[in-house]
């Protein structure tokens, strides 16, 4: 057994990154993802890591330079938030486009503007078709075990896709929590020796990388990567069963919490979910049948999966934080994607909290299971998409 | 390794590292830079490639003119992403994972992708002293995308942005003088360069990769269809821009300037000026003073470098 400490998030992260010792980083700093890489440069300049460290202009090169390693043939990782993701879009889609296993952990935080350094999922729901894989964590726990996981899971022979392992903001990033630490040995065996697929610096067999590709195949193209998102869920799943093997802790594509016989359920993402679990504790005392589903895995999205757990209840309420305006929250329209397949459709409704680090209080997750009590017993739904914890 | 021999009958014995076929428009300036910048070396390059001509045109689809290691990622960023291949590089032969071969490490650009949307990561890359070198083949408007103005556009010219109209006479701001810039970065080695004088090009590019660091050089490239010229006329138009003053081949090594060729006599602008269709209006009555302006701003910037190079006993 590692030991066990007492860390933020980031600090969690960062540990792991040393223990991964990734070849090349290259990152720009930026709320609240810059404590992560800011202790990562303290094991740089100690020797602790063999890492080259670039420390770029901005996200856009950050991602650039990424790019430009991973396709050189070693092991990529860099971290960001908000505005830094925003900055890298363009480069997201064209690491995923080409390829690349880069591991990123984003450090979810709410887009400008209004400026705002606090936590929610804007920014990760920005990225959302990008093509990279996006595994959500609750706690500094998740956080470290599924960046251990990602790089095994990026670098997958059979997907080669990069992947970001996302955390709230400030509430996961920067509180202290126990988190138990896997011996360096471990997850240096765990995660293995990198495996470089026709890499740039092979001089005997030069490649050539991004080619310009129009209507003749490049929808060919698009097709091959829905096809590789596809067997993503397998490997997750594959990586997991290792991962608790090593460390007792289990993890699928997402969390049930009392679902089994659940009649009404509330489906949330990171760290909200902690403070629902507690909410849906106290209703089940007073013999209220409610469950949670929290999505682990957000993209590729488990639809089929989560549609078998959620088939046997009533109503469900969908808490999403980030907004698609004009739109029902992104987390919502995917579980409708789930439940369309479903013979018996259940109720739902979409609420939005949380944005710029609102705080998710115990009061808003008895409101919903309130109006989800209401929903199951009388059948009838009143505004499917509503704000939630609003100063009115 | 020891430096090439710049001789034109062992040259064109060497292996061609971009090879023919791709599909750069015929009289392009662009591809014959890029061989003579590959063709002075022998050692190992891989490169790295902005979003413009030279890239659609050099790698479609499943063919390849590059015979070296090439990655094109997007339009701003080749500096960025070359300085993470580099980076690599230097982390693997560091950790004892790959053997040092002496690998040198260039990016090109057009003048859109290194005077305008990727200077900050030029900027940046060359602020980090990564061991590259960075190209721009300056040809003096988005091409690409069909000849709207950039920062390198010449003061006057029609470009399909800034036509000349009734009103508005072509481009009404000058270049920027994006080869003091990047030596105002006090880099080890900067560099302006043409293709009709390839000796002076190629020796340039050998020096370049003797020294450790970041390097940056400017080389004209004259585009049939931008300029509105004839097809066969890039290399006279490179000679004449040289001969005129209007694009003067110069180093700055270590912060010491040193102007490596000088015409013997400095010819009117015009004569750079009128074989291009861009210019045109310029010569129509009344437009006198545009010809004044231009030939006047050239003037001062042939002046200048002059009195810096006469600084350093360099002239």
């Amino acid at each position: 057994m590692g030991k066990i400490v007492a860390v933020t998030g980031n600090e969690a992260c960062a540990y792991a990154l040393k223990q991964i010792n990734p070849d090349v980083c290259a990152a720009y700093p930026i709320t609240p993802a810059t404590d992560l890489m800011q202790r990562f440069s303290g094991y740089v300049s100690n020797g602790q890591v063999d890492t080259e460290l670039v420390l770029v202009e901005s996200e856009h090169s950050a991602m650039s330079a990424c790019i430009g390693a991973a396709a050189a043939g070693g092991r990529v990782a860099t971290a960001t938030s908000s505005q830094g993701l925003a900055l890298m879009w363009e480069m997201l889609y064209i690491a995923a486009g080409t390829r690349l296993p880069i591991v990123m952990p984003l450090v979810n935080r709410a887009l400008s503007a209004p400026l705002n350094i606090h936590g929610d999922h804007s920014d990760g729901m920005g990225a959302r078709d990008t093509g990279w894989i996006q595994i959500y964590s609750e706690n500094a726990q998740e956080a470290y075990d599924n960046l251990v996981q990602s790089f095994r899971i990026a670098e997958h022979l059979e997907i080669r896709v990069p992947a970001m392992v996302c955390m709230d903001g400030f509430i996961v990033s920067h509180s202290i929590e126990r988190v138990e630490y896997i011996d360096d040995a471990d997850v240096k065996n765990f995660v293995g020796k990198f495996q470089a697929v026709h890499p740039l610096l092979d001089l005997e067999h030069p490649k050539s990388y991004g080619p310009l590709i129009l209507t003749d195949l490049y929808h060919e193209y698009k097709r091959a990567q829905h096809e590789v998102m596809t067997k993503v869920p397998g490997v997750v799943l594959e990586v997991a069963a290792e991962f608790e093997k090593m460390t007792g802790r289990k993890y699928g594509l997402f969390e049930e919490y009392r679902l089994e016989d659940a009649e009404i359920a509330i489906v949330v993402m990171s760290s909200a979910a902690g403070t629902t679990k507690d909410i849906i504790d106290q209703y089940r005392e007073k013999g209220v049948k409610v469950g949670l589903l929290k999505p682990r895995m957000f993209r590729p999205f488990p639809f089929t999966q989560i549609a078998e757990a959620l088939k046997h209840v009533n109503a469900i309420a969908v808490l999403d934080r980030a907004d698609s305006f004009g739109g029902y929250g992104p987390l919502f329209s995917e579980i409708a994607g789930a439940v369309m397949s479903m013979d018996h459709k259940p109720a739902m409704i979409n609420k939005i909290f949380g944005l710029g680090g609102r705080d998710y209080l115990p009061e808003q997750a008895e409101q919903v299971i309130n109006e989800l009590i209401k929903i199951s017993e009388t059948g009838k739904v009143g505004a499917i998409k509503e704000y939630i914890g609003v100063r009115e | 390794m020891t430096t090439k021999a710049l001789k034109l009958k062992e040259l064109a014995k060497g292996e061609d590292r971009f090879a023919h076929g791709h599909r750069m428009c015929a009289g392009c300036g662009a591809p014959i830079v890029v061989k003579q910048v590959l063709m002075a070396t022998d050692y190992p390059i891989i490169a790295a490639n902005a979003t413009g001509c030279l890239e659609v045109s050099s790698c479609i689809q499943q063919f390849t003119a590059w015979k070296i290691p090439w990655m094109h990622s997007a339009f701003e960023n080749a500096a960025a992403t070359i300085s993470g291949i580099e980076a690599m590089y230097r982390s693997l032969v560091k950790q004892g994972k790959l053997e040092d071969k002496n690998v040198k490490f260039i990016a090109f650009g057009g003048d859109g992708g290194t005077y305008d949307i990727g200077f900050q990561a030029l900027s940046g890359a060359m602020e980090r002293g990564h061991d590259m070198m960075y190209i721009c083949y300056d040809n003096g408007a988005y091409m690409n995308t069909g000849i709207q103005r950039s920062s390198a556009t010449p003061f006057g010219a029609d470009t399909t942005t800034c036509p000349a109209g009734d009103v508005i006479p072509g481009k009404l701001q000058n270049r920027k003088d994006l080869t003091r810039i990047m030596a105002a970065h006090g880099i080890p080695y900067v560099a302006q360069a043409s293709p009709a004088n390839w000796m002076d090009l190629m020796k340039k590019v050998q020096k370049a990769f003797e020294i450790k660091g970041p390097k940056f050089m400017n080389v004209i490239a004259p585009c049939n269809r931008g300029w509105r010229s004839r097809t066969d006329d890039a290399i006279a138009l490179a000679k004449l821009a040289f001969e005129t003053c209007y694009w003067p081949l110069y180093e700055i090594e270590n912060g010491i300037t040193k102007i490596t060729a000088k015409p013997k006599e400095k010819k009117p602008l015009v004569d750079f000026l009128k074989p291009q269709g861009r210019f045109k209006h310029m010569f129509a009555p009344g437009n006198e003073y545009l010809l004044e302006q231009a030939q006047a701003y050239v003037d001062a910037q042939w002046e200048r470098l002059q009195k810096e190079a006469a600084f350093w006993g360099e002239e």
